[in-house]
């Protein structure tokens, strides 16, 4: 064997000069020193996490605590967090995209063509697969189990081997700013710019792995979510009277069982296409990039509601507790959402209406999508009743329940307009559908994953957020969102195509600039709830709830200490009605010991998810850069962790009776030692979770 | 809520030590939910054989290449396997020989990897052929989803060969059993996509 050829052995395809540190060196320009700036961020930040977790000893922990444990409400929260890191690196990117064209009107702005196209690529693929679906993912983990009486998720392997997988595509999209360049191909990764022929490079390989590793992570999510919600409610709890985010989540759930593999099938076909010359959706030989297209938004619609609907749930929730009144029109929240559910297979052609089918089907499918207009109209009123004559309390949830509502039904409008073929024609592509998009995201996903965010961390944390910084963050997101995407309306019509690095109208600068103040303030915004979470946590004790309901709520989730046991419940729950907590509140049946306690066995921790995960992106790091020994090592340390899994028989570790009995005793002592607070002393050091009853 | 009852083939209700009843049901129900995720996946695959039937694009068409004695002999092969894999599940909730859930199981993965063993050759003449999959969209669409039906077959027989390491080193253990009758379903699951295959890729192939 030659060097080059043991080289190609060793590292596949793998050159010095994929180094964007070393093109940085040898091209000098300023675009190469932004993306290896990038770069060695990432990997400084990798030193730093090291050193940090070593000097703390928190190795063990992070292990043994952490990665290997399969307690929902630990998935859920690590789930979280890896949303918040990922959303950090694609709004920095959103704020870099939205400089360029700030100041490359008639002139280069700051990065390259190519390096630009890499950015919308990998803020669109990270908002949507790293940062929304792992959020939604997280709140459902930590909270439905809760909502329903149950003690864990149907199956707790499963899903630490969900996040583990997801974490692992997360992990493949950081490693893709240190070594090689990711696809200039946009989030939907259309072929047959992105086959071989074009994009020989790696970019739109780690595009695909890191994708079909989120993709399969979040298709085992929904069936584990969808079946605990079937088979685990506690007695009584029938469907009906479950709280409304479980529906929004049991929808999301179904959906991503069913939308999530076209999305698999059309990037794995897009993988036979690039690694083994397969003619799926090439421009000859019968290859056909329609069925691409097809298969992405057969998906991509869908995907969009299951981004949606865990927000709806969790508005719901929040109005509901915040103006302490039963939700108005349940059951027709839950027609609604089912509405949703099915609709959103029935209007993926909207995405291509300018791609060649005849006017009659994109007719038909216009009106398909106007359609959808009509429950999410209902959903809306639904709340704005819940709110009437309530005893409203603007809390931080609530402010952001608030801008949902209108900016939501603003970003339902130009769907409206969108939704009709002619329209579309004019404006497809250009900025108006980014900033109608955008309209519909960060209202009706990112306000909500931050609602929520702020309304369980109690729960999980055992103190309240400060509400002030709460507030100011509420002020950042909202006036940042307003800046910045309403001049996009305006270009757009004007327009401004989409993805664009140069802009050659000179008259589009002030909306520009307007623009990229309002991305600025969106980054105040996530900067404000990180100074949030970090003075909370150091006021966190006068801001104690442990009796663990701060916001007098009705569901079970506030039945329980906060942060709650391992194992949720002392004694599973008994449950006759809706709103099962408030009923109890009422009636003088909260805060009582149980009868008698039992054993409690609870899954023992597990290396099979990490091992997973590290495998799965170790095999699809191979398949990037065409390691072939690499792929195939990972591919078989993975399928062997789960082989050896199914040999393990001790799963469980028992929790005594004794022990339940004893926790659950301190607790109502808690309880019984704490004063009541008054709903306006809700935001106070008085409220201690002991939440005074209203009707 | 009254206690669920377990009407599935393989098992028998109550006698479970480790696992509670409601486990048991929930851990089966679940791998329906799954089975239904993976006939989307077939039903995506068929959609795109089917819009790409006419897309030969100078390679060797259906009529060509598909044979259709292999494929009726393979297709006979696979419905034995279902059958003797049923009569490992009867064996297993009735009386519970080992003998006989064993050996049938081992009937099974001879059936199976016999069948893989026509499916390869039969590949193996379509390539030498020059029928190819990066000839033509059609032959693309062939070898995405007959192979992943056979990969699909493979991943059965380690199945197998797992369940059956695991049948001599626990016996009949209440997780063994599940496993056997997850893997069941998913065994018959590759039947039916198989008499779809049969049906749509060769019968129609030929026909055409
Ligand atoms: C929070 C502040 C955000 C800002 C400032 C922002 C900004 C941008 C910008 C400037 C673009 C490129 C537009 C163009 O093509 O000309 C873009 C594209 C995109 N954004 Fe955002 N964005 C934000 C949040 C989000 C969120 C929350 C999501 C989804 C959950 C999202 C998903 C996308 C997608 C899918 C694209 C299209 C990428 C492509 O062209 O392939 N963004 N965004
Ligand atoms: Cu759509």
């Amino acid at each position: 064997m030659t060097g080059s050829e043991i080289w190609t052995t060793l590292l596949g395809r793998f050159e010095w000069s994929d180094l964007p540190f070393v093109r940085a060196w040898e091209k000098g320009t300023l675009s190469e020193a932004i993306g290896a700036g990038a770069g060695g961020v990432v990997v400084v930040g990798a030193v730093l996490l090291v050193a940090l977790l070593t000097y703390k000893r928190w190795w063990k922990p992070l292990w043994s605590d952490w990665l290997t444990s399969l307690d929902h409400k630990k998935i859920g929260i690590m789930y979280i967090v890896l949303a918040f890191v990922m959303l950090s690196r694609a709004l920095i990117e959103a704020v870099l995209m939205r400089t360029q064209q700030a100041v490359a009107i008639g002139a280069p702005g700051l990065v390259g063509p190519n390096h630009f196209a890499q950015l919308f690529s990998t803020h669109g693929s990270i908002m949507v697969f790293f940062m929304a679906m792992p959020f939604l993912t997280g709140l459902i983990n930590y909270v439905v189990p809760l909502q329903i009486g149950a003690r864990d998720v149907a199956f707790p392997l499963l899903n630490s081997i969900s996040l583990m997988l997801t974490a692992g595509g997360a992990g493949l999209m950081m490693v893709s700013l240190a070594i090689g360049e990711f696809s200039t191909g946009g989030w939907s990764g259309y072929p047959p710019y992105t086959e071989a022929a074009y994009q020989p490079g790696v970019g739109p390989d780690y595009w695909i792995w890191a994708i079909t590793l989120s993709s399969i992570g979040s298709t085992l999510v929904g069936m584990n979510i969808a079946v605990t919600i079937f088979k685990k409610r506690c007695p009584g709890l029938k469907l009906m009277r479950m709280p409304l985010f479980c529906w929004t989540s049991l929808c999301t759930s179904i959906l991503m069982i069913f939308a999530m593999p076209p999305l698999t099938v059309a990037t794995l076909m897009l993988a036979l296409d690039r690694y083994l010359g397969y003619h799926f959706f090439t421009n000859d030989l019968g290859g056909n990039m329609m069925i691409y297209i097809d298969l992405f938004w057969l998906f991509g619609h869908p995907e969009v509601y299951i981004l949606i609907l865990p927000a709806f749930g969790v508005y719901s929730e929040v109005i509901s507790a915040f103006s302490s009144k039963e939700l108005y029109g349940y059951v027709s929240l839950v027609i609604a959402t089912m509405a949703i559910a099915v609709l959103s297979f029935t209007v993926w052609l909207h995405h291509f209406f300018t791609m060649g089918q005849s006017a009659d089907i994109n007719a038909v499918f216009g009106i398909a999508t106007m359609t959808i207009g009509i429950p999410t109209g209902v959903k809306v009123y639904d709340w704005i009743w819940t709110m009437f004559r309530g005893e409203v309390r603007l809390t931080p949830p609530m402010l952001f329940s608030l801008a949902f509502i209108v900016t939501f039904v603003l970003g339902g409008f130009t769907g409206i307009l969108l939704a009709m073929p002619p329209v579309d024609f004019v404006v497809h592509n250009t900025v108006f559908l980014v900033a109608h998009f955008h309209n519909m995201l960060i209202p009706g996903l990112l306000y909500g994953m931050i609602a929520g965010y702020q309304y369980w961390f109690p729960k999980a944390f055992g103190f309240r957020l400060n509400e002030r910084w709460g507030t100011v963050s509420f002020v950042c997101w909202v006036s940042g969102f307003y800046l910045a995407f309403m001049p996009l309306y305006v270009l757009g019509l004007a327009g401004l195509a989409r993805r664009t690095q140069e802009i050659l109208e000179p008259d589009f600068r002030p909306w520009l600039l307007v623009a990229l103040l309002g991305a600025f303030l969106l980054l105040a915004g996530l900067a404000t709830l990180f100074v949030q979470l970090y003075v909370s946590v150091r006021q966190r004790d006068q801001h104690r709830v442990p009796v663990g309901d701060p916001w007098g709520a009705r569901s079970l989730e506030w039945s329980v200490a906060a942060p709650p046991p391992e194992y949720n419940f002392a004694t599973i729950p008994h449950v006759g009605r809706r709103d099962p907590w408030h009923w109890r509140k009422a009636n003088g049946g909260a805060y009582k010991p149980a009868d008698h306690y039992r054993d409690i066995a609870m899954p023992r921790n597990s290396m099979v998810g990490p091992v997973v995960g590290l495998s799965g992106a170790v095999c699809a790091f191979g398949l990037v850069w065409h390691i072939w020994w690499m792929a195939a090592f990972g591919l078989a340390v993975l399928w062997a962790a789960v082989i050896a899994r199914s040999f393990v028989r001790r799963t469980k570790r028992v929790i005594g009776a004794r022990e339940v009995e004893a926790t659950d005793r301190a607790w109502l002592a808690t309880a019984a030692a704490q004063q009541v607070h008054p709903r306006e002393l809700e935001t106070t050091s008085a409220n201690a979770g002991l939440a005074e009853l209203h009707a | 809520m009254t206690d669920p009852q377990l009407r599935h083939v393989g098992l028998k209700v109550g006698g479970f030590e480790a696992i509670d009843v409601e486990e048991a049901e929930t851990g089966i129900f679940g791998f329906w939910v799954f089975l239904m995720s993976d006939a989307i996946l077939f039903a995506l695959l068929f959609a795109v054989y089917g819009t790409q039937l006419a897309a030969t694009a100078g390679a060797p068409g259906p009529a060509a290449e598909f044979k259709i004695d292999s494929a009726f002999w393979e297709t006979m092969v696979l419905l034995l396997s279902s059958f003797t894999y049923g009569m490992s599940s009867f064996a297993m909730k009735y009386g519970g020989q080992l003998r006989w859930v064993v050996g049938m199981l081992l009937v099974t993965l001879v059936l199976g990897l016999t069948f893989l063993g026509m499916e390869a050759n039969d590949f193996a003449v379509m390539i030498h052929d020059g029928a190819t999959p990066d000839r033509s969209g059609f032959l693309s669409a062939f070898f995405a989803l007959v192979p992943t039906h056979g990969l699909h077959v493979v991943a059965g027989c380690s199945w197998i060969v797992v369940m059956l390491v695991q049948v001599a080193a626990f016996g009949l253990d209440d997780r063994v059993k599940i496993n056997l009758l997850r893997l069941g379903l998913f065994w018959h699951f590759l039947d039916v996509i198989w008499i779809a295959i049969f049906s749509v890729v060769y019968l129609q192939g030929v026909m055409r």
